[in-house]
Parts: C-alpha cells; sequence; structure tokens
C-alpha cells in the first residue's frame, strides 16, 4: 500500500498544474457546502428558537381531538352504528377544571403552566379597525412560560395590573392603528361587549403575524370582553427540557383528554418547509462537488493516458489489474481528501466572512447580519461527500487502466 | 523426450500459436524449450512475430492455441493476477525503450518490483537495490532521475530493475536497438555474465546479427514459424 501511495504522489505530482485546478474545485464545492449549510442551519435555528421561545412549547386546548363518542355507538361498540348530524353540545366553551389541571402539571418537574383565554377581538380606533388575538394571562403565571416580557419595547406585562383595563399590543398592530402608548383604543367582543383599553406596553417578536396581530391583557379582563367569566380556553406549558415536548404532550392529552400540541404539531409546516430547504441546499451544493468531481475525472483520465507505458511497465513487472486499478482510485481518493482539506480551511474562512457581513436594514433578528451555525459535522459531511465524489470519478479511469494491455502498448512504442 | 522423469525445464512452448482476433497469425505451432543457464538469441526479419514469441514466453500475452509451461506449471488456464504473480517472481523483461518510470529516481526504479514482491522490507531491499545498481556501475547515480542518465545507463538501470526479484528468466525486446555500439557490446556482455556466472536463462529478441552471434544458441523465425533453432559457440566479448 504504501508503494502504490508513493507511485500515485510521483504521478500526481507530474500533473501538479491540473491536479491543484481539480483539488481547486472539489475544495470550492466543500467550501460553498459549508457556507451555505453555515447560513440555513444558522437561520432555521435562530427561526426553530424564536418559535420555541415565542410560542409555548405545549399547549392545551378546550377541544377534543375526536368528537365524542354518541351514546349508541357506545352501546354497540362492535355494531355498524352511524350517526349523522351530529352538532356540538350547546355548553360553555372552554377548559373543564382548568386550575386543577395548572396545578397537577405545575406540580411536575421541570413544567411551568399557565392558564390564558384567547379570543377574536376587533380593535378600533378612530375609524380603523383591525381584527387581533387578545390573550387574556396571569402575568406571573405567564412570564414563566413566554419569552414576551423580552420583547417588550415599551412597558411590562406588570403594568396591566396598573391600569384598569390595560393592553399590550403588538408594534406593527399599533402601527397599522395608528396609536401609541397611552392612547386609548376600544375593543369590541364578537359577543358584542365593548370595552376601552389603554395601551400600556408595545412588543416586537420578530414574526409578522404575531407583531400585527395579536394583544395581551389581564384573564380577568379579557373574561370580561369574552363574556365568558371564569372561563380558560388554553393552557401554555414550558419545559426546561425542550425535547420532551411532544412526548409530554401525548402524555398529558391521554390523561386530560383536551386536545394537546408541542410546538413540533403546531410548526409543522415550517418545519416541512425546512426540510424542502434543507433538499434544495443539498442539491445546489451537490451539484457544484458533481463538477469538481468530473474535474477529478479529467485529471485521472489524463493521466492514465500519459502514463499508458507506465501502466505497461508495472503490469509487465508483475503488478495485477487491481494494484493497478487501486494506484489510480488511490489518486482520486488523495486530490478528494486535499480538496476536502482545503475546502473546509476555505469554508471557515467564507463564514467568518460572512459574519462580518452587515445588511444595514432592520431583519427579523434585529441584528441585521447572517445568522450563521458552525457545526462540526457539517464539515465531516461534506469532506465525505467530497472523497465519495472524488473516489467515484476515478473509478472510470482506473479501471480503464487496470485492463490496459501492456503487450499492445509495448507494440506500438516499439 | 527430454522432460520425462527430471526436473522440468524453465520454459517451455507446446504448439503456441497466437493469432489476432481478425486473422493474422504472428507465431504459428512455436515448440521451444528453455533451460536454465542457456543465452537464448531470437532473430528473423522484421514482422516476423519475435517479439509477439517472446510475450508468450514472458506471460504477458496468452497464446491462441497450445500450451506455455513455466517450470512445468501450464499458464493456459491460470487467472491474470496468477500469471502477474509468476512475473514478478520468476522474470525479468527488459524493453527497447528504458522503461524506466520517469518520476522516480534509479534507486526507486529498481525498489519498486522488490516493495511490490514484499520480500525484503525497508533497509533490507535497499541493500539489494544497491547492489544491482553498484554491478553495474550505477551507484552513483542512485539517486538520479531517468532524464538525468545516459541512455546506456538508463538501459543498465532497466536490467537492474528486471533482476530485482532474482528472477530465473530475462526476457529482453531488443534491449539494444536505442544504444551505440559499445553500449550494446556492455549490454550482451551483462547477459551471457548473467547466464554463464548465475545459471539464469536470458532469451533476447535481436536483429543485429553480430550481437546474435554471441548468443549460446539461436532460433530464427520467419512469418511466425520457427525455421532454425540450433546452439553456436558463444563468441567471445
Amino acid at each position: 500500500m504504501r508503494l502504490l501511495l508513493d507511485l500515485a504522489r510521483g504521478m500526481l505530482t507530474r500533473r501538479l498544474r491540473q491536479t491543484l485546478v481539480s483539488v481547486t474545485g472539489i475544495a470550492l464545492g466543500v467550501a460553498f457546502f459549508i457556507a451555505t449549510a453555515a447560513i440555513m442551519r444558522g437561520f432555521q435555528t435562530y427561526f426553530v428558537t424564536q418559535i420555541i421561545d415565542v410560542s409555548p412549547h405545549i399547549t392545551i386546548k378546550d377541544e377534543t381531538r375526536r368528537p365524542t363518542a354518541q351514546a349508541a355507538e357506545l352501546a354497540h361498540p362492535d355494531g355498524a352504528v352511524l350517526v349523522h348530524g351530529v352538532k356540538p353540545r350547546d355548553r360553555v366553551r372552554g377548559i373543564r377544571n382548568a386550575g386543577q389541571k395548572v396545578a397537577i402539571l405545575e406540580a411536575m418537574e421541570g413544567v411551568a403552566a399557565a392558564p390564558v383565554l384567547q379570543a377574536q377581538s376587533l380593535l378600533r380606533y378612530g375609524s380603523r379597525d383591525v381584527s387581533a388575538v387578545l390573550t387574556g394571562l396571569e402575568p406571573d403565571r405567564h412570564r414563566r412560560v413566554s419569552n414576551i416580557e423580552e420583547d417588550m419595547i415599551a412597558g411590562t406585562l406588570d403594568d396591566l395590573r396598573r391600569s384598569a383595563n390595560g393592553i399590550i399590543v403588538g408594534e406593527a398592530l399599533a402601527w397599522r392603528l395608528g396609536i401609541g402608548m397611552g392612547d386609548t383604543l376600544s375593543a369590541v367582543a364578537p359577543s358584542g361587549t365593548v370595552l376601552s383599553m389603554k395601551v400600556v406596553g408595545l412588543f416586537r417578536t420578530g414574526i409578522q403575524a404575531v407583531d400585527q396581530g395579536h394583544g395581551f391583557a389581564l384573564l380577568k379582563v379579557a373574561q370580561v370582553l369574552a363574556d365568558r367569566p371564569n372561563v380558560v380556553n388554553q393552557i401554555l406549558i414550558r419545559l426546561a427540557d425542550v425535547t420532551q415536548a411532544e412526548p409530554l404532550a401525548r402524555q398529558i392529552e391521554a390523561r386530560f383528554g383536551d386536545r394537546t400540541e408541542s410546538w413540533e404539531e403546531q410548526s409543522a409546516n415550517i418545519l416541512t418547509v425546512f426540510v424542502i430547504q434543507n433538499a434544495i441546499m443539498f442539491s445546489v451544493t451537490g451539484a457544484i462537488l458533481l463538477v469538481a468531481a468530473f474535474g477529478i475525472y479529467n485529471v485521472i483520465s489524463t493521466v492514465v493516458i500519459e502514463k499508458t507505458r507506465d501502466i505497461a511497465i508495472l503490469k509487465s513487472l508483475g503488478f495485477t489489474e487491481g494494484d493497478i486499478q487501486l494506484l489510480f482510485l488511490v489518486q482520486g481518493i488523495v486530490a478528494g481528501l486535499l480538496g476536502a482539506l482545503v475546502g473546509c480551511a476555505l469554508g471557515a474562512l467564507m463564514i467568518e466572512g460572512l459574519a462580518l457581513v452587515r445588511f444595514g436594514v432592520n431583519t427579523p433578528s434585529g441584528q441585521g447580519q447572517f445568522l450563521l451555525d458552525r457545526d462540526i459535522r457539517v464539515y465531516l459531511l461534506a469532506s465525505l461527500f467530497a472523497m465519495i465524489a472524488a473516489a467515484l470519478a476515478s473509478v472510470i479511469p482506473a479501471r480503464r487502466a487496470s485492463r490496459l494491455d501492456p503487450v499492445q502498448v509495448v507494440r506500438g512504442a516499439a | 523426450m527430454a522432460a520425462s522423469g527430471g526436473v522440468p525445464p524453465l520454459l517451455e512452448a507446446r504448439g503456441a500459436t497466437r493469432r489476432l482476433p481478425d486473422g493474422p497469425v504472428l507465431v504459428r505451432d512455436v515448440n521451444m524449450i528453455v533451460r536454465a543457464g542457456e543465452f537464448i538469441a531470437v532473430t528473423g526479419p522484421s514482422g516476423s512475430g519475435k517479439s509477439s514469441l517472446l510475450y508468450l514466453l514472458g506471460l504477458l500475452d496468452r497464446p491462441s492455441e497450445g500450451h506455455v509451461l513455466l517450470e512445468g506449471q501450464d499458464t493456459a488456464r491460470l487467472p491474470a493476477s496468477e500469471l502477474a504473480g509468476l512475473r514478478l517472481a520468476r522474470l525479468g523483461f527488459v524493453f527497447q525503450f528504458h522503461f524506466l518510470l520517469p518520476e522516480f529516481t534509479a534507486l526507486d526504479n529498481v525498489l519498486i518490483p522488490i516493495r511490490r514482491r514484499g520480500l525484503l522490507h525497508g533497509a533490507a531491499a535497499r541493500n539489494r537495490a544497491m547492489a544491482l545498481l553498484d554491478a553495474f556501475g550505477l551507484a552513483p547515480a542512485a539517486q538520479k532521475l531517468p532524464e538525468q542518465l545516459s541512455g546506456g545507463m538508463r538501459q543498465r538501470c532497466a536490467i537492474a530493475r528486471a533482476l530485482a526479484n532474482d528472477p530465473a528468466l530475462i526476457l529482453a525486446d531488443e534491449p539494444t536497438g536505442n544504444l551505440d555500439s559499445v553500449n550494446a557490446a556492455a549490454v550482451f556482455d551483462i547477459f551471457s555474465r548473467l547466464t554463464r556466472e548465475e545459471g539464469r536463462a536470458v532469451v533476447v529478441v535481436t536483429h543485429d546479427a553480430a550481437l546474435a552471434a554471441r548468443a549460446s544458441r539461436r532460433v530464427h523465425l520467419v512469418d511466425g514459424v520457427v525455421v532454425s533453432d540450433a546452439a553456436q559457440a558463444e563468441a567471445p566479448s
């Protein structure tokens, strides 16, 4: 093997410039892969963190996943019962025994829970109407399940308690209504109740849908507005360990019967987009590596043609077809390895370069720069791709070299 | 038959015929025995099949019909990898062009077959290669690349490489074709010494009648057929 490596080195250094070009090709492919992955993964990680930060890890809702079983179905579990036109029972909607459930949840390790009432409302200021989701909350509990306090750009959650009918709205919502801190707007509920509410805080999460269409008030105030006294229609849960959200959600749903969604379930659409995004990234950078692989194919092919005589000589000396094939395969893999090493270094430089870029605009992250993810696994993956591409690219010329008939070569030269 | 009962001859061709797929016959029905210590010159006009016969004897090519036996072993059905193993261990080739690997020094070129065989390692392998180079007066040029050597030195280096694994048989195809008469005579001196002093067999293809006269046996080919095969007194150098 050492001998084959020495021979491979001799042949590659002979075509140094061409070898360098193809190694550069691989290196660029690897570097772009690493840099693109850093941007995409950085953004995705930020986005997921935002989702996790802004929305609760688990939400318990005042609905059930399946319609309640009808008496006829319960009476004849094995019979073919079909009940048409089942209407939801006319009862006060909301989570039953919410206080008790919150107490049970809070007793669990690493779990914080907060009851809220979310209700649709129309916020009116002068002649402008904006429909918004108004969340009634208890500031002390809510603080433990949500990061909304960190996104406040004016006022605090506690200010809700200091004013009779205080409301906190998203910055974008405030712009749309044309209101500012201290202004008083009218909140209209679907039931017809109207409340005058004073803006005591503004927030900016970076997620447009939230900033444009959400408001917060005290739970009691929201219950009055919605005309649903003592009703809670969601319990928000935050976990110490985010990864436990899905199994715990299933556990809670099984125990309480209320529909319980983890953050993964609620953001399934966005997570799907990420999957597609990653597929696109992999195909584009894969294409770069593919082109680079052709460069390697080219070099190895040229070396094979140029070294026809040497191949014949090695065969006459007693090298087997397998030896010759390995000799050229090794050259491809060495080129791939060099490309991967240079590419990793180049990729790291590109990431640091990107980190210096400032957009000069107000991005959602509020930082005006790329969010970069520096993960060693990306480097390893890119290197692995490069090596495989290089090895595959050298297989064909290596096979051709191994099949060369030394007699024909020697005869041609003599 | 001389071989019956005794030690099999080093190399034997039995009715060996080599034809190209599209018809032409290169070598026709050659029966030939090569014994240890023989210095055989294969002569004949251009295109008479001298080289083709040499490739058959050297296991580089397979006969279309007939057999080639190396030390009593029929090679006709051996896989290519085993033929390569036999070439590595028992045979040495010298061609008209030196065919040294241009990226490697004279020493490395001689070391390649030794390292491929893998019987000697490290210093032992180097010592063997240096001894071979030294035997041909190439010790001072051991670290030089082939392009830095003269034509005669290159061919001597190629012979040293052919001898790297101590082969029983050296096959040379017009080894002096590119050399002046002094260097050509030197190459034949080496072959003569290898056969007489070391007991190896040498088969040389040449069109130089004066040099062929120095072999111990001469095989003449015309149109792929052996027309004469006779021992001759080795001419003094």
